[in-house]
């Protein structure tokens, strides 16, 4: 093809060096792979990845159990053997001297527990709901799962009961979301930038709490102080050391869109460099669930994490609706230019914006930390496509919507396992992005205007 | 000690490798979306698994021939442009993005999930579907080749399969880029509002080409699972990253760029993956671990990606008036 001389001549040092730089960075990159590189050993990216967290770590190190006790008129049942499967993870345990078995397992979602019946002794069977059951997690990382062996009496949850522990849960999840999403809406609103790094910023707070809390053991308040100022911190370093270069060349929304990316994909491996792929967790994450509202049972954690996120939430609002800067930012969110030109410094209303939009990212990524539970390196990524789903259904660039919309997906995501299987509840979530799109792009607070 | 000729030779390897030229076929069809069209799609992962899966669940749970098979998986692809495409055509380029990376992991989602595990096979994938190809094979058993490049009559086959594929698909792509269909298609890139004002169908025009770069990205899948099983952990948004990498690395708006990208990318990928592995090994760079050393891969494309996007973004092979990127 002709095109490369006219540039090779114009400037042929420099995209030369360049050009030497970037195939370095490509390579120096290393491999998970055996010495032994055989023919098709060619390092497939995607599949390693997932290797890493999934590989069945040791159980010890896991924060969620499965737990119960194995009984037969009332005398404990010894060596009665119990599988736990789902996720891709299994696992097995022989109850003890006293009919008691403990399972941990990586992840809060549901799981197949399987009572071996030949491992029963001789005339005594599960006699009521099967010796499998689907077990899943509630607010707490611990689950009783019981058997019922010869006679016994089984207690179920009623449909009523059932939908109010959801709509708690996905309140919660929803609020959560909503900490993030606000941020990014905002940045998307200031600057034009889809912010795909966003996820990154919401494990960073998780991170530095990890490494102020436990590491450094200081007490969690102040870690938690502490991870949310240097979030903020890092939101700054981001604005004035890529974006806002990045606006004075005059980078187009498209290219800024990828380098998000690109900074997404490099941010998250470092912290998989740094700190591995296990799930490690914040102190006080398997609180027990000791406060009981009716059918609802919560704990502290709960509680705490849901009364945060609406003070924040109502911090923002207030912010936006009532101050002058907040004034401010929307009137750059609603057009830069005009914004501008009533003199306001566009350039510090989106260093604010990305400042406080990183510093609530860092507190929905503790927050998260403790829904899930559990600080992993890609946590933040796991819900970006939500964050941007929430961002999407009220509204790009408008922050209530983000609330709004946030709430929906919370609600949507926990509500929608009562019907479907629990590992496919994000499809829901994403399904209806897809759909609302198609009768109502403007998302549900934004204006009808022309984005096509 | 190193062995560098172990380094070299499985470097030399990638150059006609399967997977090379499945990536390219999957950046040459991302091409036809983003570089010449100006879609933004983030999906192509999600048109690789339907290749993959579409092939290989025709030829497990069916029984179907090859030449059904592929034609099971380009429809299912079709039918995903166009459930993607029609709502997010008329829009603008960001919620193509959002909706195409969400529901490339969607589809990654219901092939992990444990309900249809009858089917897909869940998390642990497919296998087995390769006797049809194989059946096809003209060359004799036995094995082939010279230095590196020496390997039995299946492994010829795939590779021969596989850049055959590129090659004619790679002609097609400059054949429909210099017809009238083509220049519509670039000027729907530079501006959307002046291609509508000489009474195109914009929308149109971008329907088809998101189907046909997404049947791209489906041929692609079929070839990338060939030398390995089916896993829907293949599939994650990062494999559309990769693509993404090569495509910019070579040049968006090219038809030499992905293919040579592709080359360049798995070479140095695989040259610098051996070097840090052994050099890790005998203790050259004591502060990583092997583990380490296989993330430092996708910190180091990921700084990649953002360098060839501020300073080249129009790639080895690309005109910088051939402007890469819609505004």
């Amino acid at each position: 093809m002709e095109p490369t001389q006219t540039v090779a001549r114009r400037s042929p040092g420099r995209w030369l060096i360049l050009l030497g730089i970037l195939l370095s960075a490509l390579t120096l990159s290393g491999i998970a792979a055996s010495p032994a590189m055989a023919e098709e050993v060619s390092p497939a990216p995607a599949a390693e990845q997932t290797e890493e967290p999934t590989a069945p770590a040791e159980e010890e190190e896991f924060e969620n159990f499965f737990t119960g006790n194995v009984t037969f008129e009332d005398e404990p049942l010894e060596g009665v053997r119990i599988t736990v499967e789902g996720n891709g993870f299994e696992a097995e345990t022989e109850t003890d001297a006293e009919g008691k078995w403990r399972i941990g397992v990586p992840e809060r979602a549901t799981y197949e527990v399987t009572l071996d019946e030949d491992t029963l002794p001789e005339g005594v069977a599960v006699t009521e709901g099967g010796a499998t059951v689907e077990a899943e997690f509630g607010l707490t990382g611990i689950k009783a799962v019981n058997f019922f062996i010869g006679e016994g009496e089984r207690q179920t949850t009623g449909l009523f009961a059932q939908v109010l522990i959801r709509l708690v849960n996905g309140l919660n999840f929803g609020l959560l979301l909503a900490l993030a999403a606000i941020g990014l809406s905002l940045i998307f609103g200031t600057t034009g930038l889809s912010n795909f790094a966003h996820a990154e910023m919401v494990t960073f707070g998780a991170l530095m709490v990890l490494t102020f809390g436990v590491d450094l053991a200081l007490p969690i308040w102040i870690a938690i102080a502490i991870a949310i100022v240097l979030s903020a911190l890092l939101g700054w370093v981001l604005d004035a050391g890529l974006w806002k270069p990045l606006r004075r060349r005059g980078v187009g929304l498209i290219p800024l869109m990828i380098v998000s990316i690109g900074l997404s994909l490099a941010l998250r491996y470092t912290y998989q460099f740094i700190y591995g792929g296990g799930t490690q967790q914040l102190p006080g994450a398997t609180a027990p669930s000791d406060i009981q509202l009716g059918p609802i049972s919560l704990s502290w954690i709960d509680i705490a994490s849901m009364t945060t996120s609406i003070v924040v939430l109502v911090a923002v609002a207030y912010f936006l609706l009532r101050t002058r800067i907040g004034k401010a930012t929307r009137a750059v969110a609603d057009n830069a230019s005009l914004a501008a030109a009533s003199g306001i410094d566009v350039d510090r209303v989106i260093r604010i914006v990305w400042v406080s939009g990183a510093a609530l990212a860092g507190l929905a990524g503790v927050l998260w930390a403790y829904f899930r539970p559990g600080v992993s390196w890609d946590m933040g990524f796991q819900i970006l496509l939500l964050i941007f789903a929430a961002v999407v259904l009220g509204g790009l660039g408008t922050a209530f919507g983000a609330l709004v919309g946030s709430l929906i997906v919370g609600l949507f995501i926990e509500m929608s396992t009562l019907w479907i299987p629990s590992d496919m509840k994000y499809v829901g979530a994403l399904v209806v992005l897809i759909v609302v799109l198609l009768f109502r792009p403007q998302g549900i607070l934004g204006r009808r205007e022309r984005i096509g | 000690m190193i062995d560098w000729i172990t380094i070299f030779s499985n470097a030399a390897q990638e150059l006609i490798s399967p997977t090379t030229a499945a990536y390219a076929l999957a950046a040459l069809g991302l091409a036809i979306h983003f570089g010449y069209t100006g879609l933004l799609n983030f999906g192509q992962a999600g048109f690789m698994a339907l290749g993959a899966y579409g092939y290989a669940i025709s030829t497990l749970s069916f029984g179907f021939p090859v030449w059904a098979a592929v034609l099971v998986a380009i429809g299912a692809s079709v039918i995903f442009a166009l459930i993607l495409g029609i709502p997010t055509l008329r829009l603008r380029a960001d919620y193509l993005a959002i909706v195409t990376i969400a529901a490339a992991e969607i589809l990654r989602l219901i092939f992990t999930t444990n309900t249809f595990d009858a089917i897909t096979g869940s998390a642990t994938g497919l296998q087995g579907y390769k006797t049809g190809l194989a059946a096809l094979n003209p060359i004799p058993p036995g094995t082939y080749g010279f230095g590196p490049f020496t390997y039995n009559a299946f492994d010829w086959w795939i590779r021969i399969v596989g850049w055959t594929l590129v090659v004619l698909f790679a002609l097609l792509t400059w054949l429909i880029m210099r017809s009238p269909w083509g220049r519509v298609i670039k000027g729907i890139r530079e501006d959307e509002d002046a291609v509508r004002a000489l009474g195109k169908n914009v929308y149109s025009y971008k329907m088809q080409s998101l189907i046909l770069g997404g049947v791209y990205g489906t041929f692609a899948g079929m070839i990338f699972i060939m030398p390995r099983a089916v896993v829907p952990a293949n599939y994650q948004t990062s494999l559309t990253f990769f693509i993404y990498a090569i495509l910019l690395l070579g040049g968006a708006a090219t038809i030499f760029g992905p293919i040579v990208g592709s080359m360049i990318f798995w070479v140095l990928l695989s040259f610098f993956s051996g070097f840090v592995a052994r050099a890790v090994e005998v203790g050259w760079f004591p502060f990583m671990t092997q583990v380490q050393a296989g993330q430092l891969r996708f910190i180091l494309v990921g700084i990649a990606i953002m360098l060839i996007v501020i300073f080249r973004p129009q790639g080895i092979f690309g005109n910088k008036k051939e402007l890469a990127f819609v505004k």
